[in-house]
This record gives C-alpha cells, structure tokens and sequence, in this order.
C-alpha cells in the first residue's frame, strides 16, 4: 500500500511537472502559481502581437509579443482580474490588441452578420419551398419537343 | 531581347483575348459557326502566346538577367535553379502573370474539350472567359508588367524572399491559382445561360467537371499552403485564419456547396437559380481574394490609399463582374423555370440543408475578414478579428453539417425517410458511442470538448463507408459478387465516399492536435536532456555550415525512446545573405504524429532557446484533404461527366452490337 501510495505521489508529481513544462513562451517567464499561469496563458490566447500578422503573443517570438506577456503577468500579480487587465491593455493599445473583437455597438455587424444571414437563408428556403408547391401546377422545364426528346436520350445514356 | 519579346507576346495575346471576347460573342448571337471557330481558335491562340510571355519571363530568371527590374527584384544569381523557377511566380508581377496564364488555359481548354456542350453555349463560355482573361491582361500591362528594363543593369539581384524559398512554396501558387481561376469556367458558364436565357439539368452536367478540377486543385492548394506554414514558421501552426487564409478559403467553401448544388440540379432539375447565383458568388469570392492578396489593403488600408493604382484597378475589376453578372441575374434570373419538386425530407433537402450551411459559414469568414477592413475606413478605429472569432462563428455552423453529412447520401431524391436513414445508420452512431466511450476512458486529460470531436470523427469516416457498405451487400452475398458489386458501382459514389470520409479524416486530426499537443520551451546545452511525450530528446551541439544563397546553424538532436535511439533531428536556423532575413527550418520525426523541433535565439554559456512540440495525429489534417481531392479525383473519372463521354459510349454500343 505504502508502494502504491509512493508511486500515486510520484505520478501526480510528474502529470504536473509535465504541465507546468507545456508552455508556449519563453524560458524563465512561468509564473510559480498554476492557477495563475493558467489564467496568463487564457489571456494570452486571445491577445494579439501588434506587431505579427494575426498571431497571439502566446504563439509570437517577438520581443513585443514577449513584453506583452510580461505585462500581463504583472497585473495578475498585482491581482486583476481578467477583465481589468484587458480593460487596461484595451486603453494602452486600442481595440487592435484583442484578437476576439469586444461585443459591442460597433461590432454588432460583425458579430450577428453569419446568424442573421442563416435565418435570412433559412427564411429563404421556407419561401422558395412554399412558392414552389404553389406553381407545382404550371412549371414547364421552357424546352421545345425536339430538345425535350434529346434530352431524355441524353439521360438515359447512364 | 528576351523581355521584349515578352512582353510583346503579353500585348499581342491581350488583342487575340479582345478578338476572342468580340467574335464569340457575336458568333453566339447570329449562330454563325465560322464566327465562333474563330473564337476556339483564338482562345488557343492566346494561351499560346501568354504562354509564351510566361516562358520568356521564366528565361530571364533562369539565365539571371538582372536588367530586367522584376528579375533584379526577386532573384539572386547563387539561389539553386529550382527557386530560379520559382521566383517567376514569388512576387507580384509574376503571380499575377501565372494568374493570366492559367486564366487563359482554363479558356482554350474549353475551347478545344467542350464538345459535348451546343456550340452557341460554347461560344459564350468561350467569349465570357476571353473577357475576363483580356481585363486581367490589361491589369497586368498597365500596372503590373514583369519586362520592365533597368538601365545600367545591376551586377546582382536582391535575391526572393527567403521564407518562400522553399518546396512547399514552389508547388503553392500553381494549384492555389488553378483552384481560383478555374472556377472561372462556372462563372462563365453561368454567364452563358444567363444571356441565352436557357438553362437545364444537361447544364449542370457540363459544368460540374470544370467546378471539380477546380475544387480539387484548391483543396489541394490550401492544404500545401497550410503544411507549409506548419513546418516553415517554426511554431508549428497550421492554421491562423489569417485574410490571406480567408480568402482562398471563401472560394473553397462556396465551391464546395456549388459542386452539392449541381448535384441536385443535374439529378433532378431543380435549384436552378440558386446554382447558377452561387456559380457566380464562387469565382466573386476568387476575385475578391486576388484583390485582398494582391492590393495591399491587408497590411493596412492606409498604405492601399496611397499607393492605390493596383487596388483600385483590381477593385474596379471586382465591381465590374461582380456587379454585371449580379445585374444580368437579377433581370434574367426570374425567367429561369422553377424544377422539380422535392420534400424537405429527401436527398435534395439534404443537399439544401448543406448549401445553407456551408454558405452561412463563408458568411461568417466573410464578414471577419472584411469588417475590420470597413471599420478603419470608416470611421479609422482598428479591430483585430482571430481565431478565437472564428471559432466561435464558424465552429457551430460546421456541428451540424458534419453531424449531416453521413445522412445525405443514404436519403432517396424527392422524399426521403429520416427514420429508416437513422435506423441504416444505428450501427455507426453505435461505434460513436463505444469509441467516445472508450476514450473517456482510457485517455487522461484533455478539454472536456476533446471525445465529442473524436467521436464525431468517428460518426463521419464510419458513416461515409454505410452507402459502401450496403451497395456492396458485404456478408449477404459471396465475396466475389460483392466486390463485383463496388466496381461496378458508379465512381461518384466512390467519390462522394471518399470526400466525406477525408472530412472525417482531416476532423481527427485537428480535434486531436488541438486537444492534446504538448508544447515546451526551454534553453538547452550541449549534452543536456529533457523529456516530452515519452520522447528523450538530447541537445548535442551546433555547428555552421553554409548554404549557396545562405549560412546557416544547424542544431543536433538525439532523439530516443526508453534508450532507445530512434533518430537524429537537426532543425536549423538560416540567414539569408542576400536580404539578411532569418528563417527557421524545423525538423520533425514521425507519422502521423510528430516530433517537432525548432530552434530560436542564441543564450549565454553555448545556451540555446529550443522549442519542442508534440503534435498527436497532425498529419491526419492533410491526409484527410488528399482524401477529399482524390475523392473529387474519382468523381472526376465517372462516365457520366466525362468531357464527351456519351458519344464514346454510343460507339463502342454500336461496334458491339
């Protein structure tokens, strides 16, 4: 049992050894509080290397992208939460830093442009349909005999 | 005398287009055979010529002539005889030459292979295609022509931009453009019935071996694009939904509904005016991505205004066929006649179903490429749109298509029954849920979202193979009989198969990757060791070793399992001599999951920064998108759209009889 015990300490130890080293950033940046390196690396996630073309300062080797992630690991020491902190990198660096666009009146279209444009389809289709059951009745496929009869050939050729 | 000559075979190509436009068209309206023979005629005529400009240019690269401004630009004599081909299409005069190569390639093919198609269609595919052709070919001559001479020439060129000297590169543009371009050939096509204001099932057959070839291309043309970030960015991403990304991605997913939508068109007549619209919107969407790609608006929508002449030409372009041929479908689309009638609950709502979808998601990458583009000229605020946007508009519209997809193929056309469909399918949703069950199970860790994926993955590559499988009566008859069956079986089946399962396929991987990869940085010296994913990676050491156009530093990695050496790993770092530009060369080992290594800035005390990843099932991506291309490869084959398969078949019945 004791075995056991020694063994379950040790697999534990190592499945959090092998997470503290599953960081993208560089050497020497890791914040000793798990709790809080995670939420440095969500945050991290979303933030972007003003300098890179769509890349977040988590994936970036640049000395910008690199002092951003400083920058936010400061604040959760200080003891922000995450909004503070992208309140305030929102202030010092514009909207461009976030690479998830805020929900806000400016960004309503961006944010509603695909789902309205699902229900517009949808809505579309529905009509379509309905109008199509409508004039079951009077459809012609607008082809004269002969090309009518061709086509049939042509058909039947599978 | 190579570049005048060049460029005299560009200008002398741009008036056959112009003759290629004028007398098809004319050809088509007064039914005049001889016409329209010109026409074909001068379609080939023009290839050959652009052709011949494309050659002449590839000789100047090749023999390093440095009075000509482009070569200067973007070659260097040292650089290896493969990247001297290359760098013809590495910039913007040269890209935009293939562009117009292709363009008319796509032309004269169908000039010389639409047999099967009534000449005065033809003709106006023929004359749309010549115009679009000649407008680009103006393009490139007013603002863009590659022959422009230096005078005194320079002794060395500047040498192409070292992250696209590379393989993966080379082959890019080529398949990227014969994707975009030849979806073209819809376009025109859809033009075509426009004027003539016909348009039936037979149309959909003729269309659809040009929309695949393009749709193959592009599949494979945007896996290469992202294969080649993954292993030449050195951080081993695959995919950023990046605006380059976006916009030949937009084509593909408008392609991709167009060929379901042809489907339905050529089957059972019906969606007509809604496949003609999205023939048109797909190469739309191929020209709005040249014009994103080619006008500098994406590095910034300041820089576009003041240097707008390439921008406004190429926007000019956009309008002008976007809007005439949104024009000539709004005032001849009504006309078109309503098709066959069909229940929501059958194959044609199925493929509804996936138009609508598919078309909503191309909405979704459309409006977060565009909009920050809006917004900054509007009113100048800056917006960055990433991933993280993405995979909250895009992902959900994707759930339910893929959930779908293994149910479209198993409905019957006009109505359809849902329940016996599902009941077919219940030995699939079975293995879903083991499997799903399984890696609950057995796998520690990972997001929460990580087995739902899987078992989707599943739930498509298992499902795609129900209508094999059932046709086949694998178990029911003797196995000859069975496998007698599959290839007799129609190639589109085998296509559609193989299409939804490389979806499937792709799926694993990226849910995989995603879920599970493990990802380390750290300084390493020489002779130390360190651990991920059961590998024992040993840094051994650097040295210099110098490239024809480079020098580069060379790291080594013993790479071995519980002691075991399994292989070494030397990931380099490259400087460029020519511009001075690093780039990183990963390595990697395994398949289909990787080893990566890449290696980045130099510490004190022989220290170096090392990244390492462990990428699970990566490659599944790709392999998934070759799949779906060799899927529309069979397809491609079937009889019934071959490029004047019928007669063949009518002949070979008459000899036999």
């Amino acid at each position: 049992m004791k075995k056991f015990a020694k063994l379950f300490i040790l697999v534990v130890f190592a499945s959090w050894l092998s997470v503290v080293q599953a960081f993208a950033i560089a050497p020497g940046e890791a914040l000793d509080d798990p709790v809080l390196e995670s939420r440095a690396r969500e945050l991290s996630g979303i933030l972007r290397c003003l300098v890179c073309q769509n890349q977040s300062i988590d994936d970036s080797d640049a000395p910008l992208a690199r002092d951003l992630r400083l920058l936010v690991r400061e604040r959760l020491v200080a003891g922000d939460t995450n909004q503070e902190i992208l309140t305030y990198l929102v202030a010092r660096y514009g909207e461009f830093v976030l690479l998830k666009p805020s929900f806000a009146w400016h960004t309503m279209v961006l944010w509603f442009g695909a789902p309205f444009a699902f229900l517009l389809g949808l809505f579309g289709v529905y009509r379509s349909y309905k109008s199509r059951i409508r004039n079951a009745t009077i459809t012609s496929s607008g082809l004269s005999d002969i090309e009518q009869e061709k086509l049939r050939k042509i058909l039947e050729q599978d | 005398m190579i570049a005048e000559l060049g460029h005299f075979a560009l200008v002398l190509a741009f008036a056959i287009a112009i003759a290629q436009t004028v007398l098809s068209f004319w050809g088509a309206r007064a039914l005049d055979v001889r016409l329209m023979d010109m026409g074909r005629t001068a379609a080939v005529t023009q290839f050959l010529f652009f052709g011949m400009g494309f050659a002449f240019l590839t000789m100047a690269y090749v023999g390093s002539d440095f009075s000509v401004k482009n070569v200067w630009e973007n070659s260097h004599s040292t650089q290896p005889l493969l990247y001297k081909f290359t760098s013809v299409w590495g910039n913007h005069e040269g890209s935009m030459l293939l562009w117009v190569v292709i363009l008319s390639l796509f032309g004269a093919l169908v000039a010389v292979f639409g047999n099967n198609v009534p000449a005065s269609l033809r003709a106006l595919v023929v004359s749309v295609q010549g115009l679009i052709t000649s407008v680009f070919a103006l393009f490139l001559l007013i603002t863009s022509n590659p022959f422009i001479r230096l005078d005194p020439a320079p002794i060395e060129g500047q040498d192409l931009n070292p992250i696209l000297q590379d393989l993966g590169l080379a082959i890019h543009p080529p398949m990227l453009y014969l994707g975009y371009v030849g979806f073209s050939v819809a376009f025109s096509f859809a033009i075509a019935a426009l004027i003539d204001g016909r348009i039936d099932a037979a149309w959909a057959r003729w269309v659809r071996p040009w929309t695949l070839i393009a749709w193959i291309f592009l599949t494979l043309g945007i896996a290469m694009g992202s294969y080649w970030a993954y292993y030449e960015l050195g951080w081993g991403g695959w995919w950023f939904w990046d605006p380059v990304e976006n916009a030949s991605f937009m084509p593909w997913l408008a392609g991709t509904a167009l060929l379901h939508s042809a489907i339905v068109m050529e089957k059972r007549d019906a969606l007509k005016v809604w496949t003609i619209l999205l023939a048109i919107l797909t190469f739309s969407l191929s020209l709005l991505g040249a014009f994103l790609v080619r006008s500098g608006i994406l590095t910034s929508v300041h820089s576009f205004a003041s240097d707008p002449e390439r921008g406004l030409f190429i926007l000019m372009i956009l309008f002008g066929f976007i809007g005439g041929a949104l024009t000539l479908f709004a005032w001849r689309g009504p006309q078109l006649s309503q098709g066959g009638l069909f229940q929501p609950i059958s194959r044609e709502g199925a493929l509804v179903f996936n138009n609508l979808f598919i078309s909503a998601a191309t909405i979704a990458v459309l409006t977060g490429t565009l909009y920050p583009l809006a917004l900054e000229a509007i009113n100048g605020s800056k917006i960055s749109v990433g991933a993280p946007f993405f995979n909250i508009t895009f992902g959900p519209l994707m759930v339910p298509l893929l959930i779908a997809i293994p149910f479209g193929p198993l409905m019957t056309w006009k109505r359809g029954d849902l329940l016996a469909v599902a009941q077919r399918l219940m030995f699939v949703f079975g293995l879903v849920i083991v499997v799903t069950i399984a890696f609950v199970a057995f796998h520690d860790g990972g997001p929460v979202l990580a087995p739902i994926g899987i078992g989707l993955s599943v739930w498509l590559i298992a499902g795609s193979m129900v209508d094999l499988w059932e046709r086949s009566k694998l178990g029911k008859v003797p196995i000859g009989t069975s496998v007698a069956r599959l290839t007799g079986l129609p190639r589109s089946v085998w296509g559609t198969t193989f299409g939804h399962m490389g979806m499937g396929v792709a799926l694993l991987g990226i849910v995989y990757v995603s879920a599970f990869e493990i990802e380390t940085v750290l300084v390493m010296k020489p002779g130390e060791t360190t651990q991920i994913a059961g590998f024992d990676v040993k840094y051994n050491g650097i040295r210099e070793e110098s490239g024809p156009n480079y020098s580069q530093a060379i790291g080594t990695f013993v790479i071995s399992i519980d002691g075991q050496q399994r292989t070494i790993l030397e990931p380099a770092k490259r400087i460029y001599q020519a511009r001075q530009v690093p780039t990183t060369e990963a390595a990697r080992y395994g398949s289909p999951s990787e080893l990566y290594i890449s290696i980045g800035d130099f510490q004190k005390d022989k220290g170096i920064v090392v990244r390492i990843y462990y990428k699970p099932l990566i490659q599944f991506i790709w392999i998934g998108c070759i799949f779906m291309a060799f899927g529309g490869a069979i397809s491609l084959t079937d009889r019934r759209l071959r490029v004047g398969a019928p007669k063949r078949a009518r002949a070979k019945r008459a000899v036999a009889g």
